[in-house]
C-alpha cells in the first residue's frame, strides 16, 4: 500500500482546473449559430470540401431533422440540448500547421498549458491537436512517415487519399445509425485519418487532442481509421474544455477498421467540463483475426452517452471493451458497449467498472447479439458498479441475444460499497478518510487500469484522486 | 357452491354497481391504451405480431362432458380445496366450506363480488402491473369473472395447497383467469394455478393475473403451470406485495402457448420483506416466452432472489428483461437476480435483459445472465451409456432444472413439476423416436414400467437425474 501513496494536495490543485481556462475568441470562420442547408453551404465552402461531400452532409442533415431523440429509452436530459443555440463551425483557418511555430499564439499557449508539446517529444509517434472545429497542429514522427503511415486530419484524408478514404467513410457508421451521428455526418469538422500500411506496426502511440474554446459551440470531429493486414496501431485520444454556464455540445463519430489480422488499441480519456454533452458514436469493424480493442475513461462531462462497439466480422476476430465511468454531482456517465458477432469463433470481452459519488449516476448499457447461423462464440461481460455515497444511483441494461451453435454468453454485474472496515483499516495506519476512499477507488479500477499503457494509468490514477476529493461525508 | 353460474351472471342479472363501473373504466383504459409497438422498451425482442386480440369470443360451454373436465382437474397431490373452470364457467368447486370454518375464504370471483365486497374493493388489482401489458391488465379487469378469491386470516396455517384449474375448451375462446391471494398477519397458505387447454394443439386467448398480497409475518407460495393449447397466444400479470417479515414465493412454469408473456412484480414495502421469484420454462417448434420481472426494494432491509430458467429446442425463444431497482432510502437491501438460458437447438433463440437500477449505496445487488448449449461431453458421457443425442440432451436441460424445482419447499409439489416437464420433453421427441433407443439391461428394464410413469422416470432411475444436475448448470 505504501508504494501508492496519495499525492500532496497542492500538487493535485494546480492539475484539476489544467482545463478551465479560455482565451477570447478571434475565429476566421463562424458559421454562426442554428443549423440549416446554409450553414452546410458555410463550412462546405470554408472546407472546400468536394461536390460529394456536400451531397453528403446535406442528405444527413434531413436524416438528422427527421430522427427522433432517443428519450424513449436515454435520459431526459437530452431535452435540454437545443439545437438552434450552438455554433456548428468556428476556426481561425482551415489547414492544420506542421510545426508548433506556426501555431497561433493564443492555441499554441493553450496547448502548451495542457502539456501536448511536451508530451509529444517524450512518448508519442504522432500528434493532432483540434482546436473548436479544426486541427490546429498535426504532425507525425519522420520514421512513421517514412513506413507509409498517414496521419492527417479528417478533411486532409478525404482531399488527398480519397482512394482509401472514400470507400470506408461512413461504412462503418452509417449516416442513419442514430440521431447523433446523423448530425456530425452534416457538419463534421476535423478529427483524425489514418492509414496503417500491411505489416507495419507503430511502436509509439498516435495521439489527438480535442479542446473547445468557445462558448455555446458544438464540435464534431470525425475519425477514420484504416490499420492494413497484419498491421499495428494505438491511438488516444483526450478532451477538455473550460467550465462555461451555457450548454456545449461534442458528437464525434469513430470508424475503426481492422482488416485481417490486424490490431487497433483505442485509448480515450474523456474529462470535459461538466456543461458539455458528450454523444459519441464509436465502431470498429474487425475482419478475419483481427483485434480491436477500445479502453474508455469518462470522467468528465454534463452526460456522457457512449457504447464503443466491434462487429466481428471475419472468423476469430476479437472485441474488447475496458470502460472506467466515474460520475459526480450532476453527471450522468451512459457508457457501455456493443459486440455484434458475425463470423464463426469470434470472441468478445466487456469489462465496465464505473464509480458513483455523490449524486452522481452511472450507467451501463451493453449489446451483445450472437445470431442464428454462427458457431462457437464466446462473450464474456462483467459490469462492477461502486456507490460512494447514500444517494448515488446505478444501473445495469444489458441485452443480450444468443442463437446457434456452441455459442456461450455470460454476464455477471454486481454492486458494492467501499467497505467501513476497509476505511478503518487506512485510518488505522495514518491515512486520512479521503486517502483512503481514493485508495479503495483506486484499488477497485486497479485490475483493467494495468492494462493501460502507462501514461495514461498514471494520468487516470491521478483524475480519480482528484474526483474523490471532498466526496466523503 | 354458487347459485348461478358466472356466465349466467354475464348474461343475465345485474352485477353491483361498484363492479359495473369499475368494469366500465378498465374497458375505457383498454380502448386508450395503445397496443405495443416494435420500438417500446417494455416489448424489445417480443415478436408483438403475433399478438391478435380481435378473433377471441368469451367461451361458451365447451364440448368436453363435466365428468371428463373433472377427471383431468386432478392435481397429484392432496389439496385443501380446488376450483375447476372451462371456458371462464364455474364447473366445480370442493373443500370452501371446510375453509370458512376456519374463517377462511375461497370464493369463485362471480360470487365473491357480492359475499366480499368490502375485500374486492380493497384488493382486486389493487397494485401495480406496470411492466408493458397494461393495456392487457385493462383488458382482464374487464373481463375477469373466473377465478378465485382467497382470504387467510390472521394466524391461520394451511398446510394443504389451495388449487385451481382453468380450462380452455373451445376454438377461439378467451379465458380471464383470476387469483387473488390475501394472506393476513402471519397466515400461511400455497396455492396451485393449473392453466390448460382440452386440445393440446388448441389456440385461444387466455389473459390472466394474479396478485400475492402478503401480510406482515405471512408466507404465500404459488405455484403456477402454465399448460395452454400450443396455439394459445398467453398473458400471465402477476404482482405481489410483501409487508414487513412476510414471505412470498412464486415459481411460473410455462410449458404451453405459443406466445406467452409473463410479467411479475415483487414490492416489498416492510423490513424484513422477502420475495423468491422463480420461473422455468420448456420451450419447443417456435414458441416465444416473453418474461419481465421487476424486484422493488422501497424500504430498508429487504431480499429478493430471483431465478429463472429456460430450456430452448427447435426454433423456440424466450425474453427475460428483469430489473432491479433499489429506492434511494431502501439501505441493506439484498437483491440477486439470475437468468440461465440453455439452448438445444442452434436455431433457438436466447435474449436476456438484466437489468439494475441502484440508488442507494449500502446494498448487496448481483444479477446475472449466460446462455450455452449442452456440454458435450456430459452428453458424450450419455450416449457412451447408449442413451439417444436428444434424449441425453433433455435429460441433461431435466438436470439444469432441478435449481428451481429444489427451491420448492413442497416436494409433493416439486414432483409434480419434475413430472410436467418430463411430460413436455416425451411431447417434444420426434415422431419416429418416442421411445427411447437404450442398449443397458438397467435401462431396458426402466423402459418396461414406462407405461404407467412419465418417460424420464424411468431412466432418472437408472441415471440418477439428480447426480447430473450439477454438471448442467
Amino acid at each position: 500500500m505504501s508504494e501508492t501513496e496519495p499525492k500532496e494536495k497542492p500538487d493535485l490543485a494546480i492539475d484539476q482546473d489544467i482545463g478551465n481556462f479560455s482565451y477570447p475568441e478571434d475565429y476566421a470562420f463562424d458559421a454562426g449559430t442554428g443549423l440549416t442547408d446554409k450553414t452546410i453551404d458555410y463550412i462546405c465552402d470554408a472546407k472546400d470540401d468536394p461536390d460529394w461531400v456536400r451531397e453528403f452532409r446535406k442528405k444527413a442533415l434531413k436524416v438528422f431533422q427527421q430522427k427522433p431523440l432517443p428519450t424513449h429509452w436515454a435520459s431526459q436530459d437530452l431535452q435540454n440540448i437545443h439545437f438552434d443555440d450552438f455554433r456548428y463551425y468556428l476556426s481561425k483557418g482551415a489547414k492544420s500547421k506542421r510545426t508548433w511555430d506556426e501555431v497561433p499564439d493564443d492555441v499554441k499557449r493553450t496547448f502548451e498549458r495542457l502539456g501536448i508539446p511536451e508530451k509529444e517529444r517524450m512518448f508519442l509517434a504522432g500528434v493532432e491537436a483540434q482546436f473548436d472545429s479544426e486541427a490546429a497542429y498535426s504532425n507525425i514522427k519522420k520514421a512513421v512517415e517514412e513506413q507509409g503511415v498517414i496521419f492527417v486530419g479528417s478533411r486532409e484524408g478525404l482531399k488527398e487519399h480519397p482512394e482509401i478514404f472514400r470507400p470506408w467513410f461512413g461504412k462503418v457508421i452509417p449516416t442513419a445509425d442514430n440521431k447523433f451521428s446523423a448530425l456530425n455526418s452534416a457538419v463534421f469538422s476535423g478529427g483524425s485519418f489514418i492509414y496503417v500500411p500491411k505489416g507495419v506496426k507503430v511502436k509509439h502511440p498516435l495521439q489527438a487532442y480535442f479542446r473547445i474554446n468557445a462558448e455555446n459551440f458544438g464540435q464534431f470531429e470525425r475519425t477514420l481509421i484504416i490499420v492494413d493486414e497484419g498491421a499495428e496501431v494505438t491511438y488516444m485520444e483526450g478532451c477538455t474544455a473550460p467550465k462555461f454556464d451555457s450548454v456545449t455540445l461534442h458528437s464525434a463519430v469513430v470508424e475503426l477498421v481492422a482488416l485481417k489480422g490486424a490490431k487497433i488499441q483505442y485509448i480515450t480519456v474523456q474529462n470535459w467540463s461538466p456543461n458539455v454533452f458528450n454523444l459519441v458514436t464509436k465502431r470498429g469493424i474487425a475482419h478475419e483475426e483481427a483485434e480491436i480493442k477500445w479502453i474508455d475513461c469518462n470522467i468528465g462531462s454534463r452526460l456522457t452517452m457512449k457504447y464503443p462497439g466491434v462487429v466481428l466480422k471475419g472468423r476469430k476476430a476479437r472485441g474488447e471493451v475496458l470502460s472506467i465511468a466515474l460520475a459526480n454531482n450532476g453527471q450522468h456517465q451512459d457508457t457501455g458497449a456493443k459486440m455484434i458477432h458475425a463470423a464463426d469463433e469470434t470472441s468478445s470481452n466487456i469489462i465496465s467498472k464505473s464509480i458513483s459519488i455523490g449524486k452522481g449516476r452511472a450507467t451501463y448499457r451493453g449489446l451483445v447479439h450472437i445470431p442464428r447461423h454462427l458457431k462457437g462464440c464466446k462473450n464474456n461481460t462483467e459490469c462492477d458498479a461502486l456507490l460512494i455515497n447514500t444517494d448515488s444511483r446505478t444501473d445495469t441494461y444489458p441485452a443480450i441475444v444468443t442463437r446457434g451453435e456452441g455459442n456461450s454468453v455470460q454476464h455477471e454485474a454486481s454492486v458494492s460499497k467501499v467497505s467501513a472496515e476497509q476505511i478503518f483499516y487506512m485510518q488505522q495506519r495514518g491515512l486520512s478518510e479521503g486517502q483512503a476512499m481514493s485508495l479503495s477507488v483506486n484499488g477497485f479500477v486497479n485490475d483493467l487500469v494495468r492494462q493501460f499503457p502507462m501514461e495514461y494509468s498514471v494520468e487516470l490514477k491521478r483524475l480519480i484522486d482528484l474526483e474523490m476529493e471532498g466526496s466523503v461525508g | 357452491m354458487p347459485k348461478k353460474s358466472p356466465s349466467a351472471r354475464r348474461n343475465g342479472a345485474a352485477l353491483p354497481a361498484w363492479w359495473e363501473s369499475r368494469r366500465a373504466e378498465a374497458r375505457r383504459r383498454f380502448d386508450e391504451l395503445p397496443l405495443p409497438q416494435r420500438k417500446d422498451e417494455d416489448w424489445r425482442f417480443a415478436t408483438i405480431e403475433a399478438i391478435r386480440l380481435d378473433e377471441f369470443q368469451p367461451g361458451a360451454k365447451g364440448k368436453t362432458p363435466e365428468a371428463k373436465l373433472l377427471a383431468r382437474s386432478q392435481p397429484p397431490f392432496a389439496v385443501a380445496a380446488r376450483a375447476v373452470f372451462a371456458n371462464d364457467r364455474l364447473v366445480r368447486i370442493e373443500g370452501a366450506e371446510e375453509l370458512a370454518k376456519q374463517g377462511v375464504v375461497f370464493e369463485p370471483l362471480a360470487t365473491a363480488i357480492e359475499k366480499h365486497p368490502a375485500l374486492l374493493q380493497k384488493y382486486f388489482m389493487a397494485h401495480p402491473v406496470d411492466l408493458g401489458a397494461q393495456k392487457f391488465a385493462a383488458l382482464h379487469a374487464a373481463h375477469a369473472s373466473a377465478g378465485v378469491l382467497i382470504h387467510v386470516p390472521k394466524n391461520v396455517e394451511l398446510e394443504l395447497p389451495l388449487v385451481s384449474f382453468h380450462w380452455i375448451d373451445a376454438a377461439k375462446t378467451a379465458v380471464y383467469p383470476h387469483t387473488l391471494i390475501v394472506a393476513g398477519e402471519n397466515a400461511k397458505v400455497k396455492v396451485v394455478d393449473f392453466l390448460g387447454s382440452t386440445d393440446s394443439k388448441g389456440g385461444g386467448l387466455a389473459c390472466g393475473l394474479n396478485d400475492l398480497l402478503v401480510g406482515p409475518g405471512a408466507k404465500v407460495d404459488y405455484v403456477c403451470f402454465q399448460r395452454w393449447g400450443t396455439a394459445v397466444t398467453s398473458f400471465q400479470l402477476n404482482s405481489t406485495r410483501v409487508e414487513k417479515d412476510g414471505e412470498a414465493r412464486s415459481l411460473f412454469v410455462n410449458l404451453g402457448a405459443a406466445y406467452a408473456r409473463q410479467e411479475s412484480r415483487s414490492t416489498l414495502v416492510g423490513g424484513g420483506a422477502r420475495s423468491e421469484m422463480l420461473g422455468l420454462s420448456v420451450g419447443n417448434d417456435r414458441q416465444e416466452f416473453d418474461q419481465r420481472t421487476l424486484q422493488c426494494h422501497d424500504v430498508p432491509h429487504t431480499w429478493s432472489d430471483l431465478l429463472y430458467k429456460n430450456a430452448l429446442d427447435d426454433r423456440s425463444k424466450s425474453i427475460f428483461k428483469g430489473l432491479i431497482r433499489v429506492a434511494p432510502g431502501a439501505a441493506k437491501t439484498d437483491a440477486y437476480q439470475n437468468n440461465r438460458n440453455l439452448l438445444l437447438n442452434p436455431e433457438a433463440e436466447a435474449d436476456s435483459m438484466p437489468g439494475l437500477e441502484i440508488l442507494n449505496d449500502d446494498v448487496r445487488c448481483t444479477h446475472g445472465a449466460t446462455t450455452g448449449q449442452i456440454d458435450q461431453d456430459q452428453l458424450f458421457y450419455l450416449m457412451a451409456r447408449g442413451i439417444d443425442p436428444r434424449t441425453g440432451a433433455q435429460l441433461l436441460a431435466y438436470g439444469f432444472f432441478e435449481e428451481v424445482i429444489d427451491r420448492l419447499p413442497d416436494k409433493k409439489i416439486g414432483e409434480a413439476v419434475r413430472a410436467a416437464v418430463a411430460e413436455k420433453f416425451a411431447a417434444m421427441r420426434p415422431k419416429g423416436k418416442a421411445k427411447v433407443s437404450v442398449r443397458k439391461p438397467a435401462v431396458r428394464a426402466a423402459k418396461a414400467s414406462q407405461a404407467k410413469k412419465p418417460p424420464l422416470k424411468g431412466l432418472k432411475k437408472a441415471i440418477n437425474v439428480r447426480a447430473l444436475q450439477g454438471l448442467a448448470k
